[in-house]
């Protein structure tokens, strides 16, 4: 099989995982806003994806797009420390033009998975899950406001979204790059957008992160 | 404006394969800054033969930039700090006097140290032997107009082939990949309508071997045409990939 025997076909696969993983969070970013107008709003939305067989379906399908990116990231990282030797240069500069989060993927996507999981066991744990299992559960908002209202979650979540920044500035014109759909003139087209699409969607982030803190 | 400078030279020294190998330190006076390094490792072997220690072993041919022979990663650059250029198109005019040149052979799993500063590129041979060639049938040529080919795909297409080989983006890559050299290679024919009629076979063959080869999965850092002595845009790679994909894809 292509997609797991060569190399080009497991960036495939990084690729269209982690594309999947950008629309994912441009989602979840704008569903955050609504908390920010309208408390009824936002419990609507998450009553919508509550115990619902299209969430239920929709939850299963990113699990999945999540669960192949890390296993993927991990594997691909094991080969290429094999291809790259056990011997370190003495002295090594990385040119002017390599981004710096392009060569340190792997540890800003461990920074994200940590976060992912506080974040997880904070909010799923306590609304998608139990309501799986038929406890009742409160509205969403409620989650906001006892999470938010902790001393340690805002700094938590920054350094989450900063990781997540580095970590999108690079992923998004790669995985293009990874899909072929890339040229000379749309090599700084897509670094370009990268840079925009994940600054807005990390400063919405952040911008949301601390109105739950300071507004509520 | 020519001028002498004294310098610290530490090379990589290392007697075979198998060996344990070691940095070593060998203090340089005087040496022309219009010297190139090649001929100042040169200058520096004669003083170890005079001296009746063994030279330094170092990869080195055309000395003019084309045959993609030299190699040598210095002060943490694969060709040294020039860019655009190859080890035998550097000048000591580029270094400082009191400086400490650090010299390195490439490292990855697929290229082996041989001895000091060389090291093995046949994997290089093996990936081309694979697919990176046309195939002729016998017979006379047709003539040459009688193919028309856009002037914009001949010029990228001969940018791609100003690819040496000389192995200094797999030297870059962080994780060993061999992507650039694979994909200027395929790019080269896959843009020229005689080398598009085997482009599927020859992407496929090419890819596989690479893989074979033990070579790592390229991550789209860009350090490799950041590094590259003949400047091989990073397009090639996204071509590379669009070929492969295709030609799977058709499968």
């Amino acid at each position: 099989m292509w997609l797991t025997n060569s190399s080009v076909g497991r960036k495939m696969v990084m690729g269209v995982t982690g594309l999947f993983l950008v629309l994912f969070v441009t989602f979840h970013v704008l569903m955050n806003a609504v908390a920010i107008f309208s408390a009824e709003g936002y419990n609507a939305i998450c009553s919508f994806l509550g115990a619902n067989w299209y969430a239920i379906l929709g939850t299963l399908v990113l699990a999945a797009g999540f669960v192949i990116h890390i296993i993927y990231s991990f594997w691909l990282t094991l080969q290429n420390r094999r291809a790259r030797g056990n011997d370190a240069y003495q002295v090594s500069k990385r040119p002017a033009n390599v981004e710096w989060a392009s060569q340190n993927m792997l540890v800003l996507g461990i920074i994200v998975v940590c976060f992912m999981i506080v974040h997880l066991v904070q909010f799923w744990a306590k609304m998608q899950l139990p309501e799986l299992l038929g406890e009742h559960i409160e509205p969403g908002m409620y989650f906001i406001e006892t999470t938010f209202s902790q001393v340690w979650v805002l700094p938590v979540y920054l350094i989450g979204f900063i990781a997540l920044w580095f970590h999108m500035t690079h992923g998004f014109w790669s995985a293009f790059q990874s899909l072929g759909a890339n040229n000379s003139i749309w090599l700084e087209r897509l670094k370009a957008t990268s840079n925009v699409w994940a600054t807005i969607v990390c400063l919405l982030f952040a911008i949301e992160a601390i109105w739950f803190t300071f507004m509520l | 404006m020519e001028s002498n400078i004294s310098f610290t030279l530490k090379v990589w020294r290392q007697a075979g394969p198998k060996e344990q190998g070691g940095f070593k330190e060998y203090p340089m006076k005087d040496i022309p800054t219009d010297t190139s390094f090649l001929e100042m490792l040169d200058i520096l072997n004669e003083q170890l033969v005079e001296k009746g220690e063994e030279p330094i072993a170092f990869d080195h041919d055309c000395r003019e930039g084309i045959c993609g022979m030299c190699s040598l990663y210095i002060n943490g650059h694969p060709h040294g700090p020039a860019t655009g250029a190859t080890t035998c198109q550097l000048y000591m005019r580029r270094f400082h006097d009191g400086e400490t040149i650090t010299v390195e052979p490439w490292r990855s799993a697929a290229f082996p140290i041989i001895k000091d500063l060389m090291v093995d590129r046949n994997a290089f041979d093996k990936i081309q032997q694979a697919g990176g060639y046309v195939s002729f049938n016998c017979g006379g040529a047709q003539d040459a107009n009688a193919i028309l080919i856009p002037k914009t795909a001949a010029d990228e297409a001969m940018d791609s082939a100003t690819c040496i080989g000389c192995g200094a983006c797999v030297a870059a890559c962080k994780n060993g990949s061999a992507m650039l050299f694979v994909s200027a290679k395929v790019s080269q024919f896959a843009l020229l309508p005689q080398g598009r009629a085997e482009a599927a076979r020859r992407v496929k063959a090419m890819v596989s071997k690479m893989d074979e080869l033990g070579f790592g999965n390229c991550t789209n850092t860009g350090a490799c045409a950041a590094e590259c002595p003949k400047n091989i845009k990073l397009s090639n790679i996204a071509r590379l990939n669009r070929e492969f994909l295709c030609a799977k894809f058709k499968d």
